[in-house]
């Protein structure tokens, strides 16, 4: 497919790889995260670890929106599907991460209510349209990506005049969390997780443009590489993110130059300003509440806005203790460092977030990179003994 | 949630949609958030809305830049051959 195919050349990113072998320093380390889930989901599928010398170490960051989400935001969209009668829509991932209790959508619906599974927020428009007796409820989460094609819906549905559309809005903000990274105590004062740059986001920049990271490149000294999702496209940001290390710069730069210009879509940031507002805090699951990382629908949209809508009860909720989701989001603990991960925990049978979502650290690493630690662990048999206590 | 997909505009239809081609398969899509689309743009799809045209000048840039760098690497080992 054009635009794809030619990002998978395998014979250009062992090219690639070889470079970045050459150009690392042989007695340091290269901490580097990249944010999206779509980057983990890249760099498992393509074994791209495999190809990068041993100085390199890619920490997954928190940058799936399903992965994300608090327990309790999921337990009132079960509330609004099985106590308020809607027709709950919402994107497939969202269908199986547990709530309180291991209650998920999927569950509330063979339990009688009506989830319905959406690829887009203009489904669940039509489907608003041809129910006119029955309240139809848009679950929205996401990050920059996912909030425009919200916004645009909220219009429309004021355009139809529909009386009965409305959205639970979870959209949050991605340079909000990336501060958090960087500001949490495990960063800044442990040194449990020294972070030398980051990959940044390839699609939340194609609307949010290359200028909001400036502000990290500049007051975090840490160099930022915006990079695209094919397997050369994350090749190329590691290579550039190298050289900014070894040069000592840190400077925010575009690799996926063919969607990401400096300021954006301005268009659907304009419609997303216009439809949305910050909220004072958003509770992120691992980052804790986050100052003004969420948005909420603004008041003059008001009749669309499910939680002013109906009333819904508010409960605090506690993950499975086990769970080392928290820690995995934030880059301070790996997949396999978690007790629950390929055992009680797999993606048939999720506990955490992280194995939900096909971006998620564990799911990622389950589907593709657990029969490669088998094998270090076959060939070092020492290593069992590491992990196990 | 991210994986978004390059697209190519096939139709322009009413209402600010437009029909696709997805690797064969046609779909109508919204392009109510990118201005000035025509037949033939390549735009990333994301959860039915196109986010962005993919600028083809600049993708050919980036390519360039990758062949470049086997180019150069192949130019390194034939004067490292040659010594």
């Amino acid at each position: 497919m054009k635009y794809v195919d030619e990002f998978r050349d395998g014979e250009r990113a062992r090219e690639l790889a070889q470079k970045i072998g050459q150009e690392v320093a042989p007695d340091r380390l290269y901490h580097l995260m990249e944010f999206c889930g779509g980057h983990t989901h890249a760099i498992f599928r393509y074994g791209i670890p495999d190809l990068l010398p041993s100085q390199i170490k890619m920490i997954h960051g928190p940058g799936c929106p399903v992965c994300v989400l608090p327990i309790v935001r999921i337990d009132s969209a079960i509330e609004l599907a099985l106590d308020h009668g809607v027709i709950l829509c919402t994107y497939g991932d969202m269908m199986r991460v547990p709530g309180s209790r291991k209650m998920s959508l999927l569950k509330a619906r063979a339990q009688g209510a009506d989830v319905r599974m959406v690829y887009s927020i203009l489904d669940a428009l039509a489907l608003a349209q041809n129910n006119p007796d029955r309240d139809v409820v848009f679950f929205a989460i996401g990050f920059e990506t996912t909030t425009p094609p919200t916004a645009m819906a909220i219009r429309q549905a004021e355009r139809l005049k529909l009386e009965n559309f409305s959205v639970f809005c979870n959209h949050v903000l991605t340079p909000s969390a990336i501060s958090t990274i960087l500001e949490s105590p495990e960063v800044r004062e442990l040194g449990t997780l020294p972070l030398d740059g980051f990959i940044g986001p390839a699609h939340v920049s194609t609307v949010i443009g290359s200028q909001p990271y400036e502000y990290f490149a500049e007051e975090y000294q840490s160099p930022v590489v915006i990079a695209g999702f094919e397997p050369l496209d994350v090749l190329q940001a590691i290579l550039m993110l190298v050289r900014q290390i070894n040069e000592g710069r840190a400077e925010v730069e575009n690799e996926f130059t063919r969607a990401v210009t400096r300021d954006g879509n301005v268009k659907a940031k304009k419609v997303v300003a216009d439809t949305f507002e910050m909220r004072r805090e958003f509770e992120w699951r691992g980052l804790g509440l986050v100052p003004y990382s969420g948005l909420k629908i603004k008041s003059n949209y008001a009749r669309f806005d499910a939680e002013q809508r109906f009333t819904l009860k508010r409960r605090s909720a506690q993950e499975n203790k086990a769970c080392e989701c928290p820690a995995i989001l934030r880059g301070v603990k790996t997949p396999r460092d978690c007790k629950l991960f390929g055992t009680v925990c797999t993606p048939e049978n999720p506990i955490g977030s992280c194995m939900v979502s096909s971006e998620g650290a564990c799911a990622a690493h389950y589907s593709y990179g657990r029969y490669r630690d088998q094998a270090i662990i076959d060939d070092k048999p020492s290593m069992i003994k590491t992990s196990s206590t | 949630m991210c994986l978004a997909i390059p697209v190519r505009v096939e139709e322009l239809q009413d209402n600010e949609m437009a029909l696709v081609d997805i690797g064969g398969i046609r779909k109508s899509i919204s392009i109510a958030l990118v201005e000035n689309v025509v037949v033939g743009d390549y735009v990333i799809l994301h959860v039915g809305y196109a986010l962005n045209k993919i600028d083809p000048q600049e993708a050919e840039r980036t390519l360039a830049l990758f062949a470049e760098m086997g180019d150069l690497d192949q130019i390194a080992n034939d004067a490292a051959a040659q010594l």
